[in-house]
């Protein structure tokens, strides 16, 4: 049995408009040792990711804000009325601030045609509902694979304002959503987690002070279930 | 146990009869280990969900004008529901209504309606008693 670590673990957005899928969603991410946000829309889903219907290169920098919405991945429904999984998923991944947070679509219909248009936009993964837990197994690869990506761009721009004057009090890079507001999603169980978890990811940290280092992603790995 | 008993001979029915299916059982192993309630809420939560959709279905069919795809969009979310919850019954009601939404037959949409709401209520009142059952086991347990 693995050691009580107290590490953060990651955090996963769940969106279903149906109200048992989103209980049996929840139920699988938390069993797998995820941190889950259930959420009823994909509306709702882009508020609590930040993005308020604007392209979310507007960073918010507001040093006396504490909350940071770190989502790890983003799983969602496919049929869902408004805003469908393949929208907000098209959402995501035109936002330069969320783009690499891999996404995952659950359809109850095995659509060969539906599934391709998913992942030809980006999405990373496809399951067949009811989700299993088993599926649960394969979401960690992808927000690996995220985090590598994430720190080899972070790297990259390190470089870039490393050569650039020493002023370090804005952060053009900080990327992570600046709700000061973490939505309630509307979620029959009162059990949601808070969601600022203190290990980062897809969010970026913003430098701390002027030639002091503070990259993310930490190099802690979550415990495996 | 008389309780546990009655449980258990319950839920062996509800499968036998094809009430329920393999679905529910991956429920069930979801449910150990931790919160008693996971069972009783997604339950609960279908029952709910479910009695909302079969009385919009038949204001829907009821009306002068039938708009099918809106019959067949909260079809849509009844077979989902039931298929997360191991509703075997209920679910494959929901194919065949599909296919008279399909075909636009009002009675046939109508009659098959009537199937529905006949398998969901037979689940639900057992879902209750299940419910019940799972209490007296579980208060007995932890006095015990």
């Amino acid at each position: 049995m693995a050691l009580a670590i107290a590490e953060a673990q990651f955090h996963v957005l769940a969106v279903d408009d149906s109200l048992p899928d989103r209980k049996l969603i929840e139920r699988l991410l938390k069993t797998s040792s995820f941190q889950v946000t259930t959420v009823d829309s994909g509306t709702k889903a882009l508020e609590f990711l930040g993005l308020h219907g604007e392209d979310a290169s507007i960073s918010v920098h507001a040093d006396h804000l504490d909350v940071e919405v770190n989502v790890n991945l983003i799983i969602t429904d496919y049929c869902m009325p408004g805003m469908t999984g393949y929208d907000l998923l098209k959402k995501i991944k035109e936002s330069s601030s969320l783009r690499d947070i891999p996404v995952v679509i659950m359809s109850s219909e095995n659509i060969p045609s539906r599934i391709n248009r998913c992942l030809e936009e980006g999405a990373n993964e496809f399951f067949l509902k009811p989700v299993r837990l088993s599926d649960m197994s394969k979401l960690k690869p992808h927000i690996m694979k995220s985090r590598c990506k994430e720190h080899y761009h972070q790297e990259e721009e390190d470089d870039l304002l490393s050569n650039s004057d020493s002023n370090t009090s804005s952060n053009p890079t900080n990327n992570s959503s600046g709700t000061d507001t973490i939505s309630n999603p509307t979620n029959n169980s009162s059990d949601t987690t808070d969601n600022s978890s203190g290990d980062s990811s897809s969010a970026r940290k913003r430098k701390a002070e002027a030639g002091k280092d503070e990259i993310s992603p930490k190099t802690s790995r979550p415990r495996h279930s | 146990m008389e309780a546990k008993m009655q449980l258990n001979t319950l839920m062996a029915n509800m499968f036998a009869t094809g009430l329920l299916d393999d679905q529910f059982r991956q429920l069930q192993i979801l449910h150990e280990g931790s919160s008693p309630d996971f069972i009783t809420e997604i339950i609960t939560l279908f029952c709910m969900e479910g009695e909302g959709i079969i009385n919009d279905l038949a204001k829907l069919l009821n009306k002068p004008f039938v708009d099918f795809n809106k019959v067949d969009t909260l079809l849509y979310r009844l077979q989902g529901s039931s298929a997360t919850v191991g509703a075997q019954r209920v679910k494959d009601t929901c194919i065949q209504f599909h296919k008279f939404c399909q075909d636009n037959t009002r009675y046939g949409c109508l009659d098959t309606l009537d199937v529905v709401r006949n398998d969901f209520y037979d689940l639900r009142s057992k879902f209750q008693i299940m419910v019940q059952l799972e209490q007296q086991v579980w208060t007995f347990y932890r006095k015990h």
